[in-house]
Parts: C-alpha cells; structure tokens; sequence
C-alpha cells in the first residue's frame, strides 16, 4: 500500500484538520456545545469542508447526561442534517474504536471525508453516580455487583505488580512528573503544573496503593479530526496532512479476574503487534507513543505490552527519563490523561489530534524534536479493549 | 440491575456453582459455557470449594453509587484452590490485616440493598480462614 513513505496514494487515509475544547469542569457548557467548538475548529482547518459522515465517540452520555443517539444529535447541532452520522462506544476505547471505523470507511472507499468527534460530559453528576457510571464498562455480574470502582480495579493490579516484581517504593512517580511536566506546557490540559517527587511521595490514597497521582482525573471535553481520502485532498490546506499509516483494534476480557494473566495487557499487545505489521516498521522507528495513562499503572502494563519494556520492567522507562520528551520513547506529550485529564470515550480523539499536532510541527514547547512516526493507543475498562494507530508525517504530496 | 437478573444468577451468588469443562477438564467461574482453556462447550455445573487465597486487594474510599454506606471497604481478587479468580469483598478482617497471599474462604453476606423497595442482595464474600482451635 506504501511504495514510498513520502508519497500518498489515493487511498491513503489522511487528517486534514484538528480541533480540541480545554479539558475541564466546564460547568457552563453543554455536551453539544462542547461538541460543536472542536467539531468547528476542525472544520476550519480545512477550510471548513463538510463530511460526508460524522463518527462520535462517546462513552458516558446515555448514564450521566441520559442522552443516547449522538450521532443525529451533533449532527443536527452542527448544521450538517442529512448526512450519515453514528456513535461509537468501547469504553474508554470509544475515541480510538470511532477513529478505527472512520479509518476503514475512507480505506474501503465507500467514504471519502469523515468528522471524527470525542466528547464526555462527566460534571453532570457527583462522584458517586460517575464512578457507578464508570463501573459499567466492567462486568456488571461479576465485578461492579460488589462495589468495585475502576480505581479499585486498577489498584489490585498495581499491587500485584508490586508483589511479583520486585520494585523500588514510589518506582510510579516517574509517569506522574513526566505527565505534568508535558501537560504544563499544553494550554487545553486541565492541570498546568509541574510536580516534584515529593508531591507524589505525599499524596494522600485513593484506593491502596494507588494515589491521587497515580489516577487521572475524569472531566469534560471535546476533540475532533477531520479525515479525508488521498484522491480528494484539497490543495491549499495551511497544515500538512498527516497518514494514517495503520489501524488495528484487539480485544481481551471485560473481567480482570478472567484473564490468565491480569498483569499482561492482552488486547493491547495484539493491537500494537498488528498495526506495526501494518505499517511495515517496527518499535525502533516510533518517535513518540500516545498511551492511554488512566492509572500509572496501565502506563507501565502498556509499554510492557507494546514491547518496549520487558514484564515487570516498565516503570524503569520512567524512573530512567526515557519517557520524557528528549528520552528514548516519549509518551503523553500533551500530558496525556493524567495531566490533559481523561475525557472517557472522547480521550482517543484528543490522542489522535495531539499526535497530527506533534507530526506536523505545531506543539510548541512540548514538540518532539523530528517527530516523523506517532504510536497511539486507546484503552476501554482495565485494558479490556485497545484501538491503535501509527500516525505519519508527510514530506511531499 | 433488576430482581431478574440476581435470581438468574443465585447459583453463583450462593454456593459458587460455576462449570467443569468434559473435554480439558478445566475448572470454569463464572459459568460462560464455552471453556476458555479449550474452546469447547463446558455446560456441566461444578461446585466449587469457596476456598482460595488473595491474590491482590485494596480498600475503597470513594465508592459508587448505591455503596456509599459500606465505605470504607476492602475488596479483592481471590485465586480459588480449583483455579479461577474471582472478585469479592473481604470481610471479618478487622482481626486480620489483609496480605496477598492470605489463606480466605467464602461466605454469604448482604451484598447492598437495591431500589426503593430495598431489595437485599445476598452473594459471597471471603473472610481469613480462622485458627482452628
């Protein structure tokens, strides 16, 4: 499918436009609102083109703002009725599982333009009502029916992590600084401040042994890319286009306790393997990886996973520095959800606008220097779902 | 979640009836019919022992909605001594601090109230397994 790297081909699929809301506590915006500002923002950087079709990723809207049906809403909100429309829920994989069907609507040629938005309303409610709504993405039966959280989910990994490698105290501390380190430098991140290791050394528990700083923090926002076909690219857009080398999606559990291993992210080990395969290049040509940090603890699992690391071994990438910005594998350069905040289903979304940003040379104090191949990974639940994607720069059209 | 869907599982709640697999032999909870190890149909019920240990755990602070009252509470995955892991709450640790690797056993407690009318869920949970004396 790639003759040359540098060349694009008719159906090579491309995004042409970005647009992101700050992450936040937007109490005086509406999911439509919200919606709409980074629908348009995208929009605009094409020259505000219409799609042919809209893709929404969402994953919380029909239990805390009892609203279903996004697709003809945004639709409709957004003064483009008649065209086709649908939304996609993974979880917290609904942002990269909406960029994957757009993907493989433009590859097929059935679609030539398509609108990919992410948006979360999570303020709605007070913590409780979001963490039961968070919940449902595990198994309702099995695990929620006890009064588990997310949180909770994530911790009995991080502590069996703990108990089976033997590791440092505080060996998490590194994707924490790392994020908010990034995430101080990107004017949509919900926190703008870098923290010391002492800060996280005393940080009070959420749920043993993961810290306030070992969780991200869940709030409202909205991201959305516009993606366009090679055979109708426009010739004067102001930004380079930036490929969409390769696509894949995986899935492995729902439950934690049915996995043979629950210290080995499964789905997202098959993801990252066959989208490398994919895009023909291997680990030593990424130049950055988007992962999805819910919990520190999934940051170490998923650079286990993609291979970076060994099991067991991941935190070592951030104790080290080899995850920061000048480091071997940057990751979360925006901050990631850690520091960005985690919007829920629309997290993969603002992954795939952060990373065209990086590949176009448009990000600023935090650019990676030379950045010219992206991985991003989008999780849903404890790593139960992984849509990813290899992202490119291009040269010359 | 309705009264329906607690009755349909009350072999599960109660007694840990999960299933046996007649081809590899595996030991299956919860029950879903077609063996994970093997791939083939596993139907035959199993009644599992209720015993096991830790394998990790963590205490709550910020429970969801409907748990608020039990807060703070202390939950764990427990590796049966047949095989499985299973997710519950510890309970009767305020004897015994909770370690990965604590012998526990299963009991049946009050697992929440549902709704206005109050519906009682009832299901396992596990506690350290006493000294005999």
């Amino acid at each position: 499918m790639m003759a040359n790297k540098n060349q694009k081909t008719n159906n090579d699929v491309f995004i042409i436009g970005v647009g992101m809301t700050p992450v936040g506590e937007h109490w005086d915006r509406s999911l439509r609102a919200l919606a709409l500002e980074a629908m348009t923002a995208a929009r605009e950087e094409t020259g505000a083109m219409r799609p042919e079709a809209i893709y929404v990723a969402n994953m919380l809207a029909p239990a805390l703002s009892r609203q279903s049906h996004l697709g003809a809403l945004l639709a409709d909100f957004s003064g483009m009725r008649g065209i086709e429309a649908v939304a996609i829920e993974a979880a917290g994989a609904s942002g990269g599982m909406a960029l994957r069907q757009a993907y493989l609507a433009l590859a097929s040629g059935m679609v030539n333009t398509a609108l990919v938005v992410g948006v979360e309303k999570i303020t709605e409610r007070v913590t409780a009502e979001v963490e039961a709504a968070l919940i449902t993405s595990s198994d309702a039966d099995y695990e929620s029916i006890h009064g588990l959280t997310q949180t909770a989910l994530a911790a009995m990994l991080m502590r069996r992590y703990e108990f089976e490698f033997n590791i440092p105290e505080y060996a998490f501390a590194g994707f924490s600084i790392t994020a908010h380190a990034n995430g101080a430098k990107n004017p949509n991140a919900m926190f703008r401040r870098p923290i010391k290791v002492e800060t996280y050394q005393r940080a009070a528990i959420l749920s043993d042994p993961i810290n306030m700083f070992d969780a991200a923090p869940v709030a409202d926002g909205a991201a959305a890319i516009f993606l366009a076909r090679g055979d109708i690219l426009p010739s004067n857009l102001p930004f380079p286009p930036v490929r969409i080398d390769a696509s894949a999606a995986a899935v492995s559990t729902v439950a934690v306790h049915d996995r043979p291993n629950p210290l080995s992210f499964a789905a997202a080990e098959k993801a990252v393997k066959v989208v490398l395969d994919r895009a023909k290049i291997n680990l030593d040509q990424i130049d950055f990886f988007e992962v999805h940090d819910r919990y520190s603890i999934f940051a170490a699992l998923s650079l286990e996973a993609a291979g970076f690391a060994a099991l067991g071994e991941g935190w070592k990438l951030a104790e080290s520095g080899a995850i920061a910005l000048n480091g071997q594998i940057p990751i979360c350069t925006f901050g990631g959800s850690k520091a960005r905040g985690d919007t829920g289903g629309a997290t993969g979304v603002y992954q795939a606008a952060e990373a065209a940003l990086q590949l176009q040379g448009r990000a600023g104090e935090i650019q990676v220097a030379d950045a010219r191949i992206g991985l991003i990974q989008s999780l849903g639940g404890i790593g139960s779902t992984a849509a990813t994607h290899v992202l490119s720069a291009v040269e010359t059209l | 979640m309705e009264i329906t869907s607690h009755w349909r599982i009350k072999k599960q709640r109660y007694a840990l009836v999960g299933e046996v697999c007649p081809h590899c032999s595996a030991k299956i909870f919860p029950p879903r019919d077609i063996c994970p190890e093997c791939g083939d149909e596993a139907k035959d019920h199993y009644q599992f022992s209720g015993r096991g240990e830790v394998y990790s755990y963590t205490t709550l602070y910020n429970a969801p909605a409907g748990y608020e009252e039990q807060a703070p509470y202390t939950v764990a995955m427990v590796q049966l001594e047949e095989g499985p892991l299973v997710t519950a709450q510890l309970t009767d640790i305020d004897v015994k601090e909770p370690e990965v690797g604590m012998p526990v056993e299963m009991v049946t407690r009050k697992l929440g109230s549902e709704g206005d009318r109050g519906i009682l869920i009832y299901g396992y949970k596990f506690r350290p397994v006493l000294e005999t004396a």
